[in-house]
């Protein structure tokens, strides 16, 4: 059983990420990973979810196979990666090197009341990313291991899956703006695409 | 042209549209009807087949193609719609374009009754999600729907299914 009081803090974990992205461009699962990062520091290359539960990772897919010369990190919840399992198999096909998922993993679905989620019954997501033939997977537990990760960021020899163990807390809610054509404009926009 | 080749070479002028409105990625999910359109993207180096467990995998993967600003066509049959419906929300809150061409089970001829049920749903469960729908019934009538529908939607933001119907593909025979 994991002690919970020494595991990661959340926000302390993200910041870190983000301070180490570089170029990367950061997609985020729905819930706390969108809150988490936007509280890091907003940038128009993140883009947010709001919505689309079980869909971050295949965002990342699609966005890695589209800006192969740029990183691309997802960062999302334990509960949403678990509702799009099928996606790690999907990219394990496609094998993008600048591609890196890290789930923020604290066992439970945290919006909803704090419901156990299957990685606190064992289930363990970084075993099915190793079966589904991602370059690198491991999971984190220590500021050690944290260092390990944020060495290999921004990804360039991946695909990279990092599962981190984190408290179950609900820090302040920290929102960025819902509109999610501004969210897509400002992103492209950002690579040098104008509106449509 | 003559009829008899519209008849017989839809697949081909459909891959060859494909390639005119440069569409990047063919995220797909099988089916008999789509076999010949996702072989003859393997062979070819400029549109990438991508295999999906499930299809909303797809609508999620064509959104992110398109904010690194490439072009996604999702291939899935009738009942993998049923599959996307929460997916496709994100298409209308961030107006992503989006053009899926379905191949349908469930009607003309089917003899799997078990395929009825989201077959003859598939059209209006796209339409309560806001996709436009439009159907193919004749081989001539594929490459101008598709025509319209990637124009319509890679400039100027359209979420369009075009369905390709059970006569067109002909019916599985068992």
């Amino acid at each position: 059983m994991v002690d919970d009081n020494t595991l990661l803090e959340r926000r302390n974990v993200v910041k870190k990420i983000v301070d180490h992205r570089g170029n990367a461009k950061i997609i985020t699962g729905l819930g706390s990973p969108t809150y988490d990062v936007f509280d890091a520091g907003d940038s128009h290359s993140n883009f947010y979810l709001w919505g689309g539960m079980g869909g971050t990772a295949m965002i990342g897919l699609g966005l890695a196979m589209s800006i192969p010369d740029t990183p691309v990190i997802v960062i999302t919840g334990d509960g949403e990666q678990l509702m799009g399992l099928g996606s790690l198999a999907s990219i394990g096909v496609q094998k993008p090197n600048n591609l890196a998922i890290v789930v923020l993993d604290n066992g439970h679905f945290g919006e909803t009341g704090m419901q156990k989620s299957h990685t606190s019954y064992g289930i363990n997501l970084c075993k099915i990313a190793e079966a589904s033939k991602f370059e690198f997977f491991f999971d984190v537990v220590s500021n050690n291991d944290l260092e390990n990760l944020i060495e290999i960021l921004p990804p360039v020899k991946g695909p990279i899956f990092a599962n981190i163990k984190i408290k179950s807390q609900n820090p302040p809610r920290k929102l960025p703006i819902l509109d999610g054509v501004e969210l897509k404009n400002r992103f492209r926009k950002n690579l040098g695409v104008e509106p449509l | 042209m003559k009829v008899d080749d519209i008849q017989n070479n839809w697949e081909e002028k459909l891959f060859s549209l494909l390639l005119d409105h440069k569409i990047d990625f063919l995220p797909y999910v099988p089916d008999a009807g789509h076999a010949k359109l996702i072989a003859l993207a393997e062979k070819n180096k400029l549109l990438k087949p991508v295999v999906l467990t499930s299809e909303e995998e797809g609508v999620a993967f064509a959104s992110g193609s398109w904010l690194g600003n490439k072009k996604s066509v999702l291939l899935m049959q009738s009942s993998g719609v049923g599959n996307c419906i929460n997916m496709l929300s994100i298409l209308s809150k961030c107006n992503f374009p989006f053009v899926t061409l379905i191949t349908m089970r469930g009607e003309f001829g089917e003899f799997n009754s078990w395929q009825i049920p989201m077959g003859q749903a598939t059209k209006k469960t796209l339409e309560a999600m806001g996709i436009i729908v439009h159907r193919a019934t004749h081989p001539s009538d594929v490459c101008p729907l598709v025509d319209a529908a990637l124009y319509g939607a890679f400039s100027s933001d359209q979420q369009i299914a075009i369905l390709l119907s059970q006569r067109l593909i002909g019916k599985k025979k068992w």
